[in-house]
């Protein structure tokens, strides 16, 4: 069964494009002070969705799970978004770096310039790891190094899609079991460099896996709603509302992980209330008061108690409003850690940053939506497709 | 739970067992008598734990000045074997309830002996802060009591006392979580004795289960209700030990990943200690049939995965303290690695990080010589880990003139031996008087995981 890319979605993929496109055009004409943190949030926001849901797959290889083995296809799909997302990335984040903004403070040479005017102590401290040409090469290893594993995947999985071999799945788990441990330094590293170093003073240990956890619950909920989007179109029968559970559960524990990892590395620092650390909130707290409270209510408060019951996890409408909350609270949250850093109280959240997330939008949904109809949503050749068919819970 | 099961997996239950061999084997320790084997270490544990007794009652009677600590390093071994000890108790409930809600069934041969080590291992631990304060007979000062009966107020500012709250709740929970699994193989239990006094314990011990739909029924509620539970109660426990340290002021304390990071470090050092007591007990009481390799591999794996968050997290911490160009943070881990106390750091460094990924080759992973020999460096790997946080951080403080270090006496060893002798002696009295597998839970899955011919897919 093949899902159609009909040309009605297609047009609104093209129509949120266009939207996306003229929004930015006109954020750079009126403002680029404000248009380029914007267009490095979107940027960042789906593509590390992608890469969530190329974890979650490679997770999925790694612990041998069963249930999952019917909506490996969605997981793929999404996934098929990171190697434009990294090459729309790598472009804003490398201009960046060579300080053709101003999004990065040590981006700027006269930073670090003893005897300059602007000259800054901590950031030239920082500078053997803070420089542009470091930072570059890093960040082309991180975004190389998982576009490569991905297309690794994909190559995989059209081997295991024409084979019932064990041999061939038993082979993509071991590239999974690479790909965990690449992630597992690269998640860190990437976030330090690409966001915490925006408010370049400041430092936090929690910060890699504070930034991974929001956009992995992210990528699990894109995962549950492309899911329930195939349903909707009498695709993907032997889904049934277990596996829409387990999904839900997932999207649930990750809501309380995230707000587990927020409240740590908000405690401790409030806690403690040291100058250097404090700093960071203060900023959230004094310009941008409203989004950060309400960032709880829509990622944590709304999730939590809407999902806790198991009914609630098997009503496909319910899952859905739950998902978009969460999609639009995590997009939100992304905002509050990138702009305070480069407009401190000067900041928008009108047309520009609106209208550039739904060109994203619709360029996400234009890439995962082809990938889907590039080949059969179902998966009849995994080796546990048996186990995941007769999932029961 | 999913009645289909793909043929690349490993059998669970070797052997070709049928419902009633399961029962015989999981009984038989408790109905025959026990070997020299036993006899020994039994003697061993309980002098130990005698000897621990002693030194506790010396402590009290003379007071904490007999410990090794000075006015710089106000906390060091006492609160090593504290967090030690809550870090061990980390696994039992992690696997009866996290793997339970991840359905993963290699957990129903392991969970009921991690389950009682967890709560040996949390009465190990709850003895160093009551010794601690020296006057043990007001202990429970530390409970939001009316004043009447002191005449202090708890500080519900401090984490020292959201540990009270979160290690007692703990405690209760998986004391419950365990007991409420143990009724039905009580019962099994009790239908085979023989002996009236054994029988009448055993049906106390029961609550007079009869194994009717109903009382199943509602046996797996109460399961699923307890796994929900226990779950953020596994996390809350060593977050809030983290925040004994990571609230305050001092360099290599106070670090934000700490909450996440003692979590995966206490669930690493619990599978190391489910590990070393498994590996012995699985030949002591002939049970290889049912804790098989695959179930130790899988143990393995988690060792690697939690290992390696622990070693990201030692890194990010080694990196973050250069890269916040605050001095004192940066001596504190300069300190660590180059200072007096180098070889602890580099013995954590080794065992925690290095000796784990030898799991990688499958080959060691499905070992039990070398799985037997890394669970022990992981457990000492643990012991030095908390050791480097407290007394390397507190031992040069913000003002040289005080710098010092730290010796611990005889009676803090003494304690700390104490306490391994007590954990032993509970462990070997549980083998040989509770059945050491969840038997019934077990027999669930004998149809689909087992070596038997499997009966035909319906």
């Amino acid at each position: 069964m093949n899902y159609t890319f009909t040309s009605k979605t297609k047009n609104i993929c093209f129509i949120l494009m266009g939207i996306g496109l003229l929004s930015l055009a006109g954020g750079f004409i009126a403002d680029s002070h404000r248009a380029w943190p914007t267009l490095l949030h979107n940027a960042f926001f789906f593509m590390a969705i992608g890469l969530g849901a190329l974890f979650f797959m490679a997770i999925q290889y790694a612990a041998e799970a069963g249930w999952s083995a019917t909506v490996k296809r969605p997981m793929e799909a999404i996934a098929s978004y990171l190697p434009y997302g990294a090459a729309i990335f790598g472009i804003v984040v490398i201009m960046s770096a060579l300080h053709m903004n101003h999004i990065y403070h040590w981006a700027d040479p006269a930073v670090t310039t003893e005897g300059s005017p602007v000259y800054d102590e901590i950031i030239a401290g920082k500078s053997a790891f803070l420089n542009p040409v470091f930072y570059i090469i890093r960040t082309v290893v991180y975004l190389a190094g998982w576009v490569l594993f991905y297309r690794s995947f994909m190559k995989r999985s059209e081997i295991e899609r024409l084979s019932l071999d064990v041999k061939a799945w038993k082979k993509s788990q071991s590239l999974s079991a690479y790909f965990l441990v690449f992630f597992a330094v690269t998640s860190s590293t990437s976030a330090w460099d690409w966001i915490m170093s925006i408010d370049t003073h400041w430092f936090s240990t929690l910060y890699g896996w504070y930034t991974f956890a929001g956009f992995f619950v992210s990528a699990l909920t894109v995962i549950t709603l492309l899911v329930l989007h195939l349903k909707s179109k009498g695709l993907l029968p032997e889904v049934n509302e277990n596996h829409i559970h387990d999904l839900g559960k997932f999207m649930f524990a990750f809501s309380v992980f995230w707000t587990y990892l927020w409240f740590s590395q908000f405690m401790l620092i409030w806690y403690s209330n040291i100058p250097e650390e404090v700093t960071y909130y203060m900023d959230r707290f004094e310009n941008y008061k409203f989004l950060f409270i309400f960032n709880l209510f829509l990622n944590f408060f709304f999730p939590f108690l809407v999902l806790m019951k198991r009914a609630s996890k098997r009503n496909y409408a319910l899952l859905k409003v739950v998902g978009v909350v969460i999609l639009i609270g995590h997009w939100s949250d992304n905002f509050v850690m990138i702009t305070p850093g480069v407009l401190k109280d000067h900041w928008h959240l009108g047309w520009v940053e609106i209208g550039t997330m739904l060109g994203f939008l619709g360029l996400f949904g234009f890439v995962i939506l082809s990938k889907l109809a590039s080949r059969p949503v179902n998966n009849p050749t995994h080796i546990f497709y048996e186990e995941s068919v007769h999932h029961h819970i | 739970m999913s009645h289909q099961s793909a043929s690349v997996r490993e059998p669970l239950i070797l052997g070709e067992k049928t419902y009633h061999q399961i029962t015989e084997d999981i009984a038989k320790p408790i109905e025959g008598k026990a070997n020299n084997l036993f006899k020994i270490l039994f003697t061993i544990s309980a002098l130990l734990a005698l000897w621990g007794v002693a030194c506790f009652a010396y402590t009290i009677g003379t007071g904490i000045g007999v410990w090794g600590l000075n006015k710089t390093v106000g906390w060091a071994w006492d609160i090593t074997n504290f967090v030690w000890w809550v870090g061990i108790g980390h696994a039992g409930t992690l696997i009866s309830a996290i793997l339970l809600l991840f359905r993963q069934r290699w957990r129903m041969s392991i969970n009921r002996s991690a389950e009682a080590m967890t709560i040996f291992a949390v009465i190990c631990a709850a003895l160093f802060p009551v010794m601690h304060m020296g006057r043990v007979w007001l202990a429970y000062w530390v409970l939001p009591l009316p004043n009447q009966f002191g005449s202090l107020w708890v500080n519900f500012n401090s984490p020292l006392l959201w540990d009270v709250f979160a290690i007692s709740t703990y405690f209760t929970v998986s004391l419950v979580f365990w007991y409420t699994g143990l009724i039905p193989d009580f019962a099994t239990i009790r239908d085979r004795q023989v002996k009236p006094k054994m029988k009448r314990i055993y049906s106390i011990l029961s609550f007079g289960w009869s194994g009717s739909a109903k009382q199943w029924s509602r046996f797996e509620e109460v399961s699923l209700v307890l796994a929900g539970l226990s779950t953020p109660l596994v996390l809350s426990v060593h977050t809030i030990v983290s925040m004994d340290f990571a609230t305050s002021v001092i360099p290599g304390w106070h670090t934000t990943i700490f909450p996440p990071y003692f979590v995966a470090g206490a669930v690493f050092s619990g599978f190391a200690m489910v590990l070393t007591l498994l590996i012995i007990m699985r030949k002591v009481l002939h049970l290889e049939d049912y804790i098989t390799i695959t179930h130790v591999e899988s143990m393995n794996k988690i060792i690697i995965i939690t290992g390696s968050i622990v070693g990201v997290a030692y890194l990010t911490e080694l990196f973050v303290s250069w890269y916040s160009g605050v001095e004192y943070e940066q001596y504190a881990f300069l300190n660590r690695a180059t200072g007096p106390y180098w070889w602890s750091y580099w013995s954590m460094m080794t065992c925690n990080v290095i000796t784990p990924q030898l799991f990688w080759f499958k080959k060691i992973r499905k070992s039990l010589m070398a799985t037997f020999i890394i669970s022990i460096f992981v457990n000492i790997g643990m012991w030095f880990e908390r050791f480097v946080i407290i007394v390397t951080s507190l031992h040069r403080d913000y003002l040289p003139s005080s710098w010092t270090m730290f010796h611990p006496t005889f009676i803090d060893i003494g304690i700390f031996l104490g306490t391994i002798g007590i954990f032993f002696t509970l462990f070997l009295l549980f083998s040989r008087t509770f059945p050491v597998i969840a038997l019934n839970e077990l027999k669930t899955i004998l149809k689909s995981t087992s070596e038997n011919p499997k009966p035909p897919h319906h």
